[in-house]
């Protein structure tokens, strides 16, 4: 469970975080929600320590990250994956050892044992076979894909998508998105993606924060948030002419 | 000023934190063939093509009767260890593993790359920039050392060739009043210009901001900087050492 506590940032006199607060449940895939620009980004990059925010708190099952000593922050940052919204593999390095990287820079595991695990993330995301291509020879979907494998190869207690399915085919967008559930429940971690999609709301939203301009508007499930009465959140939703027609 | 005090900042990240041995053991090796290996073919070219209009033009310029044709060996000698050999292979390395420097990692800022080390609890300047730093610092002086000798070589050949001196003479010339301590000279220079090249490019290109046109920038600003910087630290080391 992580807590996110009152989190204000501002770049400059540009206030992009107005103080966000939510809980992110165990074992469940928590979704953030919001247009382009309203401080998605910025909100994952605080919680995961890239970027300080100038107020509040981030407790990672009541470790406070940002008031611990660099020992706790770093055992914490060891049991995070994260995909980034462009994957951010290392070019320089091929599907597999990019997969590995973690496993040689932060265990001392075996030559034949890091193998296994490599080969086992790889087919976690059906990417079997791939290993020996480099990044630049992969399509952006499979490239989002080795990014989840590299984000599970340590198995982590929290995971972070930053919008796993933009740009993907639809299909390959509900692949991914089904990929993301089932490793949420499987392994009970904390899940927690940003999109701006709504079929990956609908699919795999149970506990959804909706953020506008740099507050948080609505938390609910998939479930009720067709009725919500929050006049942003219908804009949002029902910007696709086929959920309105749904709706009346 | 606040750019200098940044700099040296970022020169402490690079020593604090910092990761397994063997890590960047590996780390460095890899780049010695990126930083020194794959510039020997530009440094050979540069240097022998130097060396050659050297002598000839030396031996252009000394037309006196007075003065023994082997005077252009030695002048030819003097001025590759002294300045050719180091400083014009620093400036083109400059250019060459500056850009590259600046490019790679502005690139790996742009696209998340930095971001993805750091979030695995990684230093990410430490990891990514000490290699280079170090290597750039080791394989710099070897190749200064090849340069110089090609240079020399360069200007044995066309001055043989073209005629203008003979074969004995020229070696007479480069083995006549020789002071080993320019031989010192002309390894330290390198490696002071290395360390700076490497840092100040790593500088310019861990700190990019934006998109793919800041990532050209970064690579221009890192060659120019570098450049200025070679030119500064050349005139200091002279007043120094010698
Ligand atoms: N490092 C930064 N410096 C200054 N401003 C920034 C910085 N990072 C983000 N911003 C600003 O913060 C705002 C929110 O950006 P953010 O990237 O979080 O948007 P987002 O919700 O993720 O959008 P998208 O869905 O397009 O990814 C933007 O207006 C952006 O200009
Ligand atoms: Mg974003």
């Amino acid at each position: 469970m992580i807590e996110i506590k009152n989190i204000v940032k501002s770049f400059g006199d540009k206030e992009v975080l107005k103080g966000v607060s939510c809980i992110l449940r165990q074992g469940e895939t928590n979704l953030i929600i919001g247009g382009s620009g309203t401080g998605k980004s910025v909100l994952l990059k605080c919680i995961i320590g890239l970027i300080k925010p100038d107020e509040g708190a981030i407790l990672y099952n009541d470790r406070d990250f940002y008031n611990s000593s660099l020992e706790v922050q770093q055992s914490i940052r060891r049991e995070m994956g994260v995909l980034f919204q462009g994957g951010a593999l290392f070019d320089s390095q091929t599907v597999h050892q990019n997969i590995q990287f973690p496993l040689d820079m932060l265990t001392t595991m075996s030559e034949a044992d890091k193998r296994e695990r490599v080969e086992f993330c790889l087919q976690r995301v059906g990417l079997e076979g791939t290993g020996k291509r480099m990044p630049s020879e992969i399509s952006g979907g499979m490239k989002k894909r080795v990014g989840i494998a590299r984000a599970i190869v340590m198995n982590p207690k929290y995971l972070f998508c930053d919008e796993p399915n933009s740009g993907l085919d639809p299909l390959t967008a509900v692949k991914i998105d089904e990929l993301i559930k089932e490793i949420t429940q499987e392994y009970n971690i904390t899940t927690l993606v940003i999109t701006h999609d709504m079929n990956s709301v609908m699919e795999i939203g149970e506990n959804i924060i909706f953020l506008h301009s740099g507050h948080k508007l609505w938390e609910g499930d998939n479930q009720t948030l067709m009725h919500s009465d929050v006049a942003e959140l219908n804009e949002f939703i029902f910007a696709n002419k086929l959920l309105r027609d749904l709706r009346s | 000023m606040a750019i200098i005090g940044k700099y040296f900042i970022f020169l402490g990240t690079l020593f604090t934190r910092r990761e397994k041995l063997n890590v960047y053991w590996r780390r460095f090796m890899e780049e010695c063939v990126g930083v020194g290996v794959n510039s020997v073919f530009i440094v050979a070219i540069v240097s022998t093509f130097i060396g050659a209009v050297s002598c000839i033009q030396t031996a252009y310029n000394l037309v006196s009767p007075l003065i023994p044709v082997s005077t252009v060996a030695l002048i030819v000698r003097d001025m590759e260890i002294l300045e050719l050999a180091p400083t014009i292979t620093c400036i083109v390395l400059a250019g060459k593993v500056g850009s590259n420097i600046a490019g790679e990692l502005g690139t790996m800022r742009i696209t998340e790359q930095v971001d993805a080390l750091e979030v695995m609890g990684i230093n990410s300047a430490s990891y990514l920039v000490l290699p280079k730093v170090l290597a750039a610092m080791f394989t710099f002086p070897m190749l200064v050392i090849l340069a110089a000798f090609l240079g020399i070589l360069g200007g044995y050949l066309a001055g043989t060739l073209t005629g203008v001196i003979t074969p004995r003479d020229y070696v007479y010339g480069i083995r006549d009043s020789f002071v080993p301590y320019n031989i010192f000279f002309m390894c330290v220079k390198p490696f002071v210009f290395g360390f700076l090249i490497s840092t100040i490019s790593s500088y310019q290109g861990y700190f990019t901001k934006g998109g793919a046109l800041e990532v050209g920038q970064a690579s221009t600003q890192a060659v120019t900087n570098s450049c200025i910087a070679i030119l500064v630290a050349d005139y200091l080391l002279a007043q120094l050492f010698l």
